[in-house]
């Protein structure tokens, strides 16, 4: 008897572990999204629930790669990603994404132009614009002398000890290829080999390699120069009036982020909806006084606060855009990568 | 064990199946698989990721990251062990508090726990403040070595505590009477009886502490500022930020190797066998 009821127990523990993911039974569409943390004013999210009769099961991830390893693992299907470009170009290529049908988001029109048809969606099939941003440096005013605008600024000896850089490896190789004037998609080991000797040069004189801290770090007074991408920047001069923001002048990245249906959505004409409500230019301008990134919504930019519009972390000028590049996919190459930034971390 | 008792351990082992052998098998297949042929239909197999780990880079990372490990393992024995000495020969009725009060920081996030000393060892944190305040420089406290094993220690410490409190407060107290008896004096006593007694209890604190040091990647990047990097951080970062699940699995298998070599051995150095039966 005892052995059957402990075997009853064992098959049913395999029965939860293996099922314990059954759907769920609702009356209600329910819309999976997927998208960085703090990265969307939530009330929008409730809105629709409301306006359109819908459920949305919210979720985030840290950094593209744990939204690729998720995706890929089809644990859940998405009905609407939000991410990065290199990230979005590589599941493009691997066709995990579905094309869009631009029919149903009449506020496409209000997109910029020049944000549609980016490297990773060169024909502007698969994706909608949400937010871009640039990768620049964040200084305090009150401890570095002048108004500098160049990279050199990361490598000043003057500054030693009170320098972050970041501890993600395409942004801090990039801002070393910048600045020796190279491509920060290169795969030219020798191009690569030079940067990672110039990091190995500045390695003394930083303070530390982190990626969330830094916003957090520059607004303590913390730390005095920072890697920083152009929105955290934008947020952290609103808290502390001494830090200022500059897109060097050799050249740096810009990044767009963008909207795509996932191709194994479930409910994508509800995506599509709710893009378009995204899009609005009211929806638009609250979720820019809540994520602080640049927008890509032609009206929109007309309309916010004129601290923002005068930033040029958030508005910079076109000759700055006219010299960024995008960070793209390098497939395999990106090994080349990982082995220069460790071998950079383990001088 | 009787027959009937027998049926008690089946829901183990379909948990210990599912959960431990079945991810380390697992681990073990992509480490020796290559990177695009991670379907069934076209697997094939490689020592390559073993062979790309003999780079004397990657070769530094693991030894520093035993370094570290090792410095921080000996500090919470020379704190722990007196402190548990001290703990089991109080009287019993503050013995229960002070073990509370031991564990207690136990009870908060680990990562809470670490993200407070950053406060504490920051340019602005509260020994700088201070410092600054008596109008002497500030140092550089944050963000080095140092830091790092201030924060292990700090973490680990419990780890090495218990134990060595367990066995030495399960100890035959007439062995210890009998050694003075026989005219030891209490030094003697301690180095001759107590000590080596207690090894049970020190060689499982050591494999306690040693372990998550050497393969901890949340105090390295805290409070190491990722300036360096370890075992646990390049494990990390091949797993989420290069997609090398691969390379990432063989390193991870490397590792187990380590550990279970250095395990071996300390069970090697272990005078009492019994007691190291019963060490988990």
């Amino acid at each position: 008897m005892k052995k059957n009821v402990l075997l009853i127990i064992t098959i049913l523990m395999v029965l939860i572990i293996l099922g314990g993911c059954s759907p769920q039974q609702s009356e209600k569409v329910v819309l999976n999204i997927f998208n960085y943390g703090e990265y969307i004013d939530t009330d929008l999210i409730d809105e629709f629930e409301s306006k359109f009769d819908v459920s949305i099961n919210y979720e985030i991830y840290p950094t593209p790669e744990d939204m690729y390893t998720k995706v890929k693992s089809g644990a859940t299907s998405y009905d609407l990603i939000i991410s990065s470009d290199y990230m979005i170009e590589r599941l493009i290529n691997e066709g995990m994404v579905q094309e869009i049908n631009y029919d149903n988001i009449p506020n496409y029109q209000y997109i910029d132009d020049n944000f549609k048809k980016q490297p990773y969606d060169s024909e502007g099939k698969y994706t909608v614009p949400y937010f871009w941003g640039t990768l620049g440096v964040i200084y305090n005013t009150e401890i570095v002398e002048g108004t500098p605008d160049s990279w050199d600024l990361l490598w000043d000896e003057k500054y030693a000890g009170q320098i972050l850089m970041m501890d993600s490896q395409r942004d801090s190789l990039g801002a070393a290829l910048k600045k020796l004037g190279y491509s920060l998609n290169t795969v030219n080991p020798d191009e690569l080999e030079e940067a990672k000797q110039l990091l190995i040069q500045q390695k003394p004189m930083v303070m530390a390699y982190v990626v969330d801290e830094v916003r957090d770090m520059m607004i303590g007074d913390e730390a005095a120069i920072a890697l920083l991408w152009s929105g955290e920047a934008v947020a952290a001069m609103g808290e502390n009036e001494k830090l200022n923001y500059y897109v060097p002048v050799e050249g740096s990245n810009i990044w767009v982020d963008a909207m795509f249906i996932p191709s194994d959505a479930k409910n994508k004409e509800v995506a599509e909806k709710f893009i378009n409500f995204l899009c609005e230019k009211e929806n638009t301008l609250r979720n820019i006084d809540y994520v602080w990134y640049s927008t890509v919504h032609t009206e929109a930019i007309k309309e916010v606060e004129e601290f923002l519009f005068d930033n040029p972390g958030f508005n910079p000028s076109q000759e700055t855009i006219n010299n960024t590049e995008m960070f793209r996919d390098l497939g395999t190459n990106i090994n080349l990568y990982d082995k220069v930034w460790t071998e950079v971390l383990s001088d | 064990m009787g027959n009937k008792q027998k049926y008690l351990t089946y829901p183990y082992i379909v948990w210990m199946f599912i959960f431990i052998l079945l991810p380390v098998a697992l681990v073990f297949l992509y480490s020796i698989t290559e990177k695009e042929s991670n379907t069934i239909k076209t697997i094939s197999f490689t020592l390559e990721n073993y062979r790309l780990f003999f780079d004397p880079l990657y070769i530094g990372v693991i030894l520093r990251s035993l370094y570290l490990a090792l410095i921080s393992t000996l500090f919470c024995l020379i704190l722990g062990y007196p402190v548990a000495y001290f703990i089991s020969k109080a009287s019993p009725s503050y013995r229960n508090t002070i073990l509370m009060l031991f564990i207690l920081p136990m009870w908060m996030n680990m990562l809470l726990r670490t993200y407070a000393w950053m406060t504490i060892l920051g340019n602005n944190g509260l020994i700088n403040t201070f410092i600054s305040w008596m109008g002497l420089p500030k140092l550089n406290l944050l963000y080095n070595n140092a830091a790092i094993i201030i924060g292990m220690v700090y973490n680990f410490l419990p780890f090495m505590v218990l134990p060595i409190y367990t066995s030495l407060s399960k100890m035959d107290k007439r062995i210890i009477e009998a050694s003075y008896d026989l005219g030891a004096d209490s030094k003697t006593t301690f180095r001759k009886v107590i000590l080596p007694l207690s090894m049970p209890g020190v060689i499982s604190g050591i494999i306690m502490v040693f372990m998550p040091a050497v393969s901890s990647f949340v105090i390295p990047r805290l409070l190491g500022g990722n300036k360096q990097a370890y075992i646990g951080t390049l494990i990390e970062k091949l797993f989420l930020v290069t997609g090398n699940w691969n390379f990432g699995s063989a390193i991870a298998i490397i590792m187990m190797l380590i550990i279970l070599v250095s395990m071996s051995v300390m069970n090697k150095f272990d005078i009492d066998k019994e007691g190291s039966a019963n060490l988990w």
